[in-house]
This record gives C-alpha cells, structure tokens and sequence, in this order.
C-alpha cells in the first residue's frame, strides 16, 4: 500500500515496519489475498460512469407514469431539498449526545407532532423503515397489546405490505387471516370480518384509503365488532388534510408512509414508516421517541426517552430491534410540511382528488373501459376494468412512452382484468390527455 | 482549542403564529367529492412564509454536529467522512423519479447497479449470493435470523435457541428474539469467545451463533474457525454481524472466516451518510445452501436484459416492500467504484491504523483491557476517572466542549466505564493528535469542571429523566397539558 507521510509517521511511532504487522492477529488460514474488484476512479472517471449506468432509466419526466401502489410521485418545493441538504443533519449519527444533537432532536420532534396532528394519534415515533415494516410491526404489538395468536388483515392491501406483515408473523408465531372486501364498494366486508373475528384474534388491520383506492366509511361498525381487540389502520396521510383522522375514529394503532411529504420515488427507498399509537401503549410501540424536557439551566430542550423499550438496553427483551431508522426523511417529512403549510396541504391534497375524479371520469368514456371500478369516495387512486387483457394495454401504453396502472390480475384475480391507477398535482391536462388518447387507441 | 455550536432561540414550528389565510376560503368537500361525514374538521397546522421556514431548519441545523463538523469517534458506528459526489449522484431524476413497479425496461440502469452491487459485496464478504432488501443493519440480522428459522425447518428440525457473545450489538439478540428464538447469551474470556464454554453450550437446540469479527472490543476472534467447526459440527449456522467489517477488506471476509450469513451496513463502512439516524441499508450475504431462501424478488441478468424472479419457493417472501433502500444502494455503489479493490483494502489498512495510533496515545491515560493490539476500535475503560469522583459519563460530555463528538460510552458491558473509540480511515494524523491533547487536557481539569459540562454546546446537561416523567412527544400533547394544566398558552 501506499503510505502517506503522515501514515510512515505514526507506523513509526508504533515501532512499525509495515501496516501488514497490524493485521498479524489474524490467522493465515483466513486471510485472503485483496479483492478482486474494478479499479477505483477519479471523481470525474466516477461521474461519467454513474451517468451512464443510471442513463438507461427512464424517469418519469420523460414517461408519464401513473403508478402508485404505496410509492407516489409528488411535488417537493426547492426550500426541502435545501434544509435536508444540511450536512449538519445529513452527517450526524442517531443523537446520542442530545446537547450536541438539538437541532436533529427538535425536528423529529416537529415530525412526530405533525404526525400526530394529522392523525390525530396521542404518540407517534420518529420513524421505522417504511410503511410495510410498520405493518409487520403493528402485527407483533397487537399481540403485546391484546393477545391472542391470530392476526386479521384486509384484502384489499397491497401485496407487498401483505408478504412483509406475513413474514414478521411467522417469525412471532402469529397465524394471519385476511378479511374480504365489498365487491361493490371496496369496502371492509363487514360480515367476513365478524365471521372471522374469535378469541384468539388480536387485531384487525384495514387502510384508508385502502390499496384499491376506496375511503373506509365503516368505522363505528368496524370498532363494535372489533370489541376489545387492536383496531389498526393504514392511512395515506396526504388524505388526511382532508378526511377524518384514525385518531378520532377509535384506532389504536395507525401506521402509513410519509414519502409522500418531500421525498422522491428512489424507486421505492427510502420510504418512512408512521407508527402511532394510543399514549396507553407507548410503552409496548416499538421504535425510537423524542421527549421534550429542558437542560439543567431550565432551557426548553429534546432527547430519545422511554429508551428501555429498545435494544440497546433491553436487549432480547425490547420491543422491537429497530436501530437505525429514517431520521433524515422524518426531517424532510416536516421541513415539507412547514413549507406548504396547512393551506398549502390542504390545496394539494384536494388537487389530488380533483385529479383523481377527472381521469377517472374520462377512462370511464373511453369505450371498454370502466372506471372507477368501486362506488366509494376516492382519493388520488382508483381501479380502472377493461374487457381488453390488461397486459395487453399496459404494453401498448408503454410503447407510446406512457407507464400505466399496476397490474391487478395476478393478486386479484376476482378483478379480472383491472388495474391501480394513481393521480397526482404533477400531472398535467397534457399528461391525462395523453393517457386518454392512448386509451382509445388500445384494441 | 476552542469550540462554541451556535445557540439560536428556535421556537416549535407550532408556535408562531398563524398567518390569515389568503384568497377564497378553503372548501371541505372539494367540489363534492369528500361527504360531510368524512370531512375533517380542523387542521391544526403552521402556516409560515418559507423565509421563516428556511430560517428555522437552518438554525436548528447550526445546532447539530456531523462528521463535515468534525471528529466524531463513536466505535461500532464507523462515522467516515461521506464523499459528495455520492450525495451528487442521487440527486438524479434517473434515480429519484423513477417507480419501482415501472416496467423492468425502463429502469435498466437501476437493475444493472443493484446486479453488480450484489456480486461486489459477494466479493468483499465472500459470499455467494447477497440481498439487498433490508433497510439497515438490525433489518438484515432479522432477515438473516428468518434465513437460519427457513433452514432448519426446511430439513425438518425445531431449533429453539441463538447464542451469542455478552459483547454482541443489542440488537443482535433483540433480532433473534424478534423470529421466535431464545437467546443465550455467552460470558467472554480476555475479551474473546471462551471456547469451551461455547462448546458446552452448543447443542442440537441451536439455530445459530451471532458474532461480529473482530469483535466490539476491536479485537480479532482468532479462533474463529475452531469455533465455525463447533457450529457446524452441531448443524447450527454462523452469522457475521457487518458492523465492524470496515476493519478487514480485502484482509480476510466473513465468508473465507466459515460464516453462512453476513449483513453489511452499507451506512458505516460503505461511507453512506447516516442522516442523524436513518436512511441506512442492510444487505444480506449467504453461502451457496442458503441462497434458496433469500427474499424475492432476486434481480436476475437473462440475455443481456436485467429482470425480477420471483420464482424461489423456499424464499422467507419479502422483509421490506420493494427493493430496499435504492437511494443508499446507489451512494454505497459509488463509493464502492470510486475506491475500487486497492482503495478498500487500503480504507481498511488505514482504520486499523489510525485506532491502533490512537490507542497507544491514550492508553495510559485511561486503563486498556484484554491485550494490545485493536482492529479498527478500541475499548478504554475510564475507571482512573473514578477516583477523582467523576464517570465517564462526565469526560464524553466534557469532550463536546472541546468540538469532537464523544465516543460510544458504557457499551460493551463488560468493560467497566468503557469508551469505546473508532476513528476510522478519514482523519488525518493532525486530526487524531488534537484529539489526544484534548483528552489529556480534559484529564487535568477540575472535576466540577468536567461535571458541569458541557458548556459551549447548544444546551447544557438534558434533564433526560424528566423526558421519561412527562412523556411529551408532540406539540399537540404538550398543548394539552398546558391546557389541563390550567395555563395560559
């Protein structure tokens, strides 16, 4: 290797021959001999080759793409790329040292109160991973919560969410059970849902809006029904500028993402997981909490608190594993929601639904096409049915440059032949016209 | 050495107030389309022109110390300086704007980087074949634990227990814990696996041993192989804990050391940045007989065309919804290119190097256990401070004063007082001797001194059980109790 002057000095001072001698400690018998790996490069070599491995990609300002299904394309004003650019924030560690850290300890904090506001949930962290692994949580603290080995779920989540929940299950020895939907109305089917709910349930998981678009009007059923056992729900928390939040509905667990506030697709990650819960529980949610408290001269002041829930002290007694979460996006996440503001939010959010009821509208003229698929209020997301193979479509659509709906087909097969489709403020009449015509042209 | 962070007056963006909404009132139903019972009723949210908003995030910023601030020793975290153009890169619209259920043609470049990314960390951990779904380092213990569970039950055994070293991580054994495992935990011996306690305990009831190597006391587990051979013989399977693989690249690998599993902290020794807590990326590495079970969707290179399999039937199914943390595969896979080969073997060289300095500066300030020679960290016990009335606790503190970021502190467990210190490879030699100078100076200052601290932070000591006690988690609650409280807001 080369030695750098200042490397020969302290291999000097350490009465070192070679750097080699640092590592005799370890056996021959595993040592290896390098790694066999390309060269490195010079920051202008590495820059052109970056531009053209990530050139093929073809990213949705060149491809109109209505897409959703957990992952949304959405406007991030200027001002939160420039606060999350911080290296202060972007270069910091988890706050250990909360005096040094106040400036990332109050933003989470700022985070969770927007959160919980939104929700209208007495405590919510500072973030898991991403909404699906906040579901598999949710999961295993139902359990902790009201016990019993089995866990309800809705049909009508996405399938990835369903695969992620059905894993952490299995590791906690939790059976799931899925609970169907209205045909009609997307809705929670509430008579599957009393036919399956025993003793041994613990809970129940359903989404509003849920993966098929509609908003669950049933909750007072839904909680009657549920008795005693954890009602957990999945929001979009965009839509609850607008709707009514979980929190005054009688949920005891909300989990959801919050990509949608200020951070880009990234082709799915990373995302930020929400988990709320009802102040009685917080002892038993997993993840980290900011308190707010003051510094020994009585100065307002932030730092984790109820850390004897997680591993670093607990151990194999914690709650959850979860160490490293996703601060940066949590402070994203409430830089945007500074920025825009209520108004701003609300603005948004409504432009969403405005969206969603014009495109809707205009595939449901196309001929073939029947859009929305349930009678339910909608918010940005919707399920389009077509006589012709989706698949089909979805190619022909791609040839015109345009990426279509997701593919319901293979998971849902009562459906037929239908599809996800997601709206946002960042389509333009241009980009819905696009669609349409496209549309018409399909046969 | 003077250091003083900045001190700003930074409200809760609650607390301001509200500007008067401007224009034609806000209709709830937009347009008719959310019915009455659905609507919410209040949204009690700031609205703040961005000026202020900016102002805000800028100042609390100016409160918050990062590795571009300055040292930031914490052993086990390993907190290197993060190269730019890795943040340059990801500000891409080909990497920020694309979906990940787009057609697999339209993101080519995408599938291309995680493929070649996968066979790199199968080289750096000698492995087989590698996952990039988990999030961070806990999430692919968790994964890697589901992959021991799926074994074992796919040749029809029940294993009931993981062990591990009283030395591991803490989420090492909350991971086990979290798949269904009892967990053992194993007294060391001079700071190292005992041997012979490991093979008394190993039965036909264990799933797995977790280790990390070398160890979280910086020390290489020499017996490593002995110990795989135990496990082994046994039919229980070996995981490799990636926190502290920055000490060993292109030295030895996991892989070669007899491991099955391995996770890597693509946030720690890949320089990815670790935005005061998250995003991180734990990818998973395997051995030929466990790749069956690894999470689908695997991204598969088939006639020039990158695609997704999702035909492996024995998979756990999926840890995490989509591919896992992209933004941070593609800073990871940057800084992998940008090194190469020699540049990783040569950051590896240069950590070991750099803590092995530091230890001999500070050695006989504080008291070494177990041995001399460290890896890439090194653990001090700051037992001396007790004589003089002071804790550990006192001197980490005293070290923001001085602008470095205190070590890891009181952890490992076994070490009475313990600091636990990784410089890694980015500081210079300048940088570690002014660290030394202020521990020696902080040494010989008044102990009230050293309890007060810290003085030039953004705050002083935290009051962190009155946090406990209140259980203030959000605005919303802290106007309630201000309300109940019967104040005045």
């Amino acid at each position: 290797m080369e030695l750098s002057k200042c490397s020969l000095e302290m291999l000097q001072e350490l009465h070192l021959g070679s750097v080699e001698e640092l590592f005799a400690d370890i056996p021959k018998e595993v040592r290896t001999g390098g790694l066999k790996l390309p060269p490195g490069l010079s920051e202008l070599e590495l820059r052109r080759e970056m531009e053209s491995v990530l050139s093929p990609n073809k990213p949705v300002s060149s491809h109109p793409s209505f897409l959703g299904a957990g992952v949304y394309h959405h406007f991030i004003p200027a001002a939160v790329r420039t606060i999350v650019s911080r290296s202060e924030f972007i270069t910091a560690y988890t706050p250990y040292q909360p005096e040094i850290s106040q400036g990332m300890l109050q933003s989470l904090f700022e985070y969770q109160s927007f959160m919980s506001e939104l929700t209208a949930m007495d405590v919510v962290n500072c973030s898991m991973y991403d909404a699906s692994t906040a579901l598999g949580e949710a999961v295993l603290m139902s359990y902790r919560v009201s016990g019993g080995n089995k866990f309800l779920i809705s049909r009508s989540v996405s399938p990835e969410k369903k695969s992620v929940a059905k894993t952490y299950a299995r590791g906690a020895d939790i059976a799931l059970a899925e609970v169907g939907y209205d045909r009609e109305t997307g809705l929670v089917d509430l008579n599957d849902l009393k036919s399956k709910v025993s003793a041994d349930v613990s809970g129940f998981y359903f989404e509003t809006p849920n993966f098929l678009g509609p908003i669950e009007t049933q909750w007072q059923e839904i909680r009657n029904i549920l008795g005693p056992r954890s009602m957990v729900v999945g929001v979009n928390p965009m839509a609850l500028a607008l709707i009514k939040p979980p929190g005054e509905m009688g949920a005891d667990i909300v989990v959801g993402d919050a990509q949608v506030f200020g951070t880009p697709m990234n082709l799915g990650g990373p995302m930020i997981g929400i988990f709320g819960c009802k102040a009685e529980h917080v002892r038993k949610m997993p993840g980290r909490l900011i308190g707010m408290t003051t510094d020994i001269e009585g100065r307002r002041a932030f730092c984790m608190t109820l850390q004897t829930r997680e591993q670093h002290i607990r151990r194999s007694k914690a709650t959850s594993n979860i160490c490293t979460n996703e601060a940066l996006l949590a402070l994203a996440s409430a830089a945007y929601l500074a920025v825009i503001g209520k108004s701003g939010l609300r603005k948004i959010a409504a432009k969403n639904v405005e969206n969603m009821r014009s495109l809707s509208s205009r595939i449901n003229l196309v001929r073939g096409f029947v859009s929305p698929r349930f009678r339910a209020t909608h918010f940005n997301e919707f399920v389009m049915t077509t006589e012709i193979p989706y698949d089909k479509v979805n190619k022909e659509l791609l040839a015109k440059g345009i990426q279509g709906g997701f593919a319901l087909d293979r998971q849902f097969p009562e459906l037929k032949s239908s599809a996800l489709y997601a709206t946002t403020e960042m389509h333009t009449k241009a980009d819905h016209d696009k669609l349409i015509a496209a549309l018409e042209g399909v046969r | 050495m003077r250091y003083h962070q900045a001190v700003h007056d930074v409200p809760v963006i609650f607390e301001p107030c509200e500007r008067p909404e401007v224009g034609e009132p806000f209709d709830p139903t937009v347009g008719g389309a959310i019915p009455k019972d659905l609507q919410r009723a209040d949204l009690a949210l700031p609205d703040l022109p961005e000026r202020d908003v900016v102002k805000h995030y800028v100042n609390l910023s100016q409160m918050n110390f990062g590795v571009d601030n300055g040292l930031y020793p914490l052993g086990s975290c390993t907190m290197k300086y993060n190269p730019k153009i890795c943040d340059e890169v990801v500000s891409w619209q080909t990497v920020t704007d694309i979906h990940p259920l787009q057609d697999p043609s339209t993101i080519q470049g995408a599938l291309r980087l995680m493929h070649e990314l996968e066979l790199m960390l199968c080289e750096i951990g000698g492995v087989d074949a590698v996952t990039l779904q988990p999030a961070a380092g806990a999430h692919g213990e968790y994964t890697g634990i589901q992959l021991v569970k799926a074994y074992h039950e796919s040749i029809g055994e029940t294993r009931r227990e993981v062990i591990l070293p009283d030395t591991a991580h803490g989420t090492n054994p909350a991971s086990a814990a979290m798949v269904g495992y009892d967990v053992l935990e194993l007294p060391s011996k001079d700071g190292c696996v005992d041997v012979e306690a490991l093979k008394a305990a190993v039965s036909k009831d264990t799933a797995a041993f977790m280790l990390t190597n070398p160890n979280t006391l910086g020390l290489f587990e020499k017996n490593v192989k002995e110990i795989a051979g135990i496990l082994h013989d046994a039919g229980a399977l070996l995981y490799y804990d990636g926190a502290n693989l920055n000490a060993i690249m292109g030295k030895t690998s996991p892989g070669k050391m007899d491991f099955d599993i391995v996770h890597f902290n693509l946030h720690k020794t890949f320089a990815t940045p670790h935005g005061g807590g998250g995003p991180g990326a734990g990818p998973v590495g395997v051995k030929k007989k466990l790749e069956a079970y690894l999470p689908v969707p695997r991204i598969v290179l088939r006639d020039g065309m990158y695609g997704l399999d999702y035909e492996w039937p024995k998979s756990i199914g999926k840890v995490r919804a989509f591919f896992g943390n992209f933004a941070v595969l593609v800073r990871a896979y940057t800084y992998i290119r940008m090194q190469g080969g020699k540049g990783l073997e040569s950051v590896s060289e240069n950590a070991v190097l750099n803590s092995n300095y530091l230890k001999e500066k500070l050695k006989d300030s504080f008291e070494l256990p177990y041995g001399s020679l460290r890896k890439h960290e090194f653990v001090l016990s700051g037992r001396p401070l007790k004589a003089r009335g002071l804790r550990t606790l006192d001197f980490a503190k005293r070290l923001l004063d001085y602008g470095f970021h205190a070590p890891t502190i009181y952890f490992p467990i076994i070490v009475d007082e313990a600091l636990m210190i990784e410089p890694t490879e980015t500081e210079t030699k300048d940088t570690l001797d002014k660290f030394v100078d202020a521990c020696k100076s902080i040494l010989k200052e008044d102990p009230e001194v050293l309890r007060a601290a810290p003085v030039n932070t953004a705050r002083r000591r935290i009051e962190e059980a009155k946090a406990a006690r209140d259980m203030i988690f959000s605005w919303r609650e802290y106007e309630k109790k201000l309300d109940s409280a019967g104040r005045t807001k």
